[in-house]
């Protein structure tokens, strides 16, 4: 609770916060099927109408409703964004805890394998994962997932091998606490801090390789609503709908400015010493 | 051991690991070679046929002696034949090499000439509004897609002056240097864009760290001009960070340029890969990938090695 106060008196916090607020509860609502119009059905009739009263940010081609496909692309985008800074973090975190834990060997080996994952920019990497399991949204939390796997190691190995040196590990293992404790007690509770600002960035980037990938028609498959999708049919029809464009392109943008916002008022709140060293 | 041999030593270690992935990785891709050359026409083969083939191919021999062939290839810059071109995969990447290096190089410029003074002016006006106003830009840009940021451009050009960017056929640079340019500067734009917020927010803060260095304050209190303590004391120990930033970003730019090139309908080597994925043409998959992946290292390897070149303390592998 007194992390949410702080967010709350960060200016950026609030502002972060708020926008990420309204997307969750804008993707429950669509999950659940409480949108304004069925995001599929096809108003033959109303295709490609400006934004009124009725279709509050008009139509597409085929006369389906923008407002609640968008619905619906929030929250397939914001789940592929949070299962795979999942699977990111939860392997991230093991490999650097391991990799420090362990040292010699076993850090040099570990290590090295998340170098060379990331010698690859990421939607490269992606795309050649894709490449393998062909499109689809298990694909792209798998592919996104890995992407961000060395990131989380390394933000977790270095603060690991210093903690490990510390005498109140040192001490835990003289009176013969188990691995497991002194992992998870002593190590991985001294690193949420980092963790949690990097989760909450690790999500805007997330957000950023999802909507390029389905952008690029390699993420979520048609008809399902994706942002990504949305903007990439919008491009054809710019000049006479330009809502089509305006309204999607608005909500990747928004989205992942909220998790960049929120993820630097965590970094000032939790980690005081790089306040004066970022914008 | 210093951080320069450790760095160079290494650097072999990974890029062996960039071949394993990359190797294995597509021999992960459901079917064999001869399925992902002959496509449907594969199933007409006679047994005799597809044994023939699959020792042509070397096929026949364990994974691990096809990895070292394949290796001992890429050391004669023999990355296979591409399914779709019928030409060396090499051959075909650096004919589209060109045109994404050039786009990647003139996107670096564009973010680093708004970037670094974007930076330093709001350091040296730091908490005021006109600080304020650079850092919410910077967050905007940072967080707008590239594909966002190309469909505006095309978007305003279209609307407000009714004219297309010149797409489809591409004007080499040493043809038509103005043509070439003229068709490169909006693609160059997008892919600049959230880089340059980027670099507007490192340099803004490295600036500011350095600006409350003793040095800096020994420089001012000998009198000298507040344009000769940012500009001329300052600025190029700000830079460091700035010149690591943009070797990273080199490799990303690299990679961005596969939804630019999209954008655009440029013909260069992300455009290729996209392709080369949709056509399910591996071997041009693998040799791409490979060769972005190769530059990636390359380039972060000569900034690190510049950057210790700049900087005894890390040269000498202290902290």
């Amino acid at each position: 609770m007194g992390l949410l106060r702080a967010v709350l008196r960060h200016p950026s916090g609030r502002i972060g916060l708020g926008i990420i607020v309204v997307f969750l509860v804008l993707a429950v609502l669509g999950a659940v099927g409480l949108t304004p119009h069925d995001p599929l059905k096809q108003f033959v009739v109303d295709r490609l109408k400006p934004p009124s009263a009725t279709y509050w940010f008009g139509t597409d081609l085929l006369g389906r409703d923008t407002f609640s496909r968008l619905m619906l692309g929030i929250g397939e985008s914001f789940l592929v964004a949070f299962a795979s800074v999942a699977v990111a973090a939860t392997a991230g975190t093991l490999i650097g805890l391991f990799a420090a834990w362990w040292g010699h060997l076993w850090d040099g080996v570990l290590m090295r394998i998340m170098d060379v994952l990331l010698a690859f920019p990421a939607i490269l990497l992606a795309l050649l994962i894709v490449a393998i399991e062909g499109p689809g949204v298990v694909t792209s939390i798998t592919a996104i997932g890995i992407v961000y796997t060395p990131i989380f190691a390394r933000v977790v190995r270095a603060p690991a091998l210093a903690l490990k040196a510390r005498e109140f590990v040192e001490a835990a293992r003289t009176f013969g606490s188990s691995q497991g404790y002194i992992l998870s007690r002593h190590l991985l509770l001294n690193l949420v801090a980092p963790l949690t600002v990097q989760i909450t960035l690790a999500l805007a980037w997330s957000l950023l390789t999802e909507s390029g990938l389905s952008f690029l028609g390699l993420g979520t498959q048609p008809p399902a609503p994706s942002l990504g999708v949305m903007l990439a049919e919008s491009k054809s029809m710019m000049t006479r709908a330009p809502w089509l464009m305006l309204f999607p392109g608005l909500t990747i943008m928004l989205a992942i400015l909220g998790f960049n916002l929120l993820g630097d008022a965590l970094r000032d709140i939790l980690d005081p010493r790089t306040r004066e060293r970022t914008a | 051991m210093n951080y320069l041999a450790q760095r160079l030593l290494t650097f072999p270690l990974v890029l062996l690991g960039v071949s394993l992935l990359v190797f294995f990785a597509i021999r992960l891709v459901p079917g064999d070679a001869i399925i992902a050359m002959l496509g449907t026409e594969a199933g007409l083969l006679t047994e005799a046929q597809r044994a023939s083939l699959a020792q042509y191919f070397g096929l026949d021999q364990p994974i691990v002696v096809q990895y070292g062939r394949w290796l001992m290839g890429l050391f004669e810059g023999n990355l296979g034949i591409s399914v779709t071109y019928g030409k060396p995969v090499l051959e075909v990447i650096i004919a589209r090499f060109p045109l994404t290096l050039e786009l990647s190089l003139l996107s670096m410029l564009i973010a680093l000439a708004v970037g670094i003074p974007a930076g330093v002016f709001a350091a040296t006006r730091a908490d005021r509004p006109s600080d304020l106003t650079v850092r919410v830009f910077a967050m905007l840009g940072q967080s707008t897609p590239s594909f966002v940021v190309g469909l505006v451009l095309i978007y305003f050009l279209s609307a407000t002056f009714r004219i297309l960017p010149a797409m489809g056929t591409f004007t080499p640079l040493f043809e038509d240097p103005l043509g070439n340019l003229g068709q490169m500067i909006l693609p160059a734009i997008t892919l600049g864009f959230s880089f340059a917020a980027a670099v507007t927010r490192i340099s803004r803060s490295a600036m500011l760290d350095v600006l409350s260095d003793d040095y800096v304050r020994t420089a001012r209190s000998k009198g000298a001009s507040q344009r000769d303590v940012v500009w001329g004391h300052a600025l190029p120990n700000a830079l460091i960070p700035v010149v690591t930033l943009s070797g990273v970003e080199f490799g990303y730019l690299l990679g961005g340029a596969v939804i630019v090139e999209q954008i655009f309908a440029l013909p260069g080597l992300g455009r290729l890969t996209l392709d080369a994925i949709s056509q399910r043409d591996y071997p041009l998959v693998q040799g791409a990938v490979l060769f972005i992946a190769f530059n990636f290292l390359v380039v972060n390897l000569l900034v690190d090695l510049a950057y210790a070149a700049l900087d005894p303390r890390i040269r000498l592998g202290g902290k």
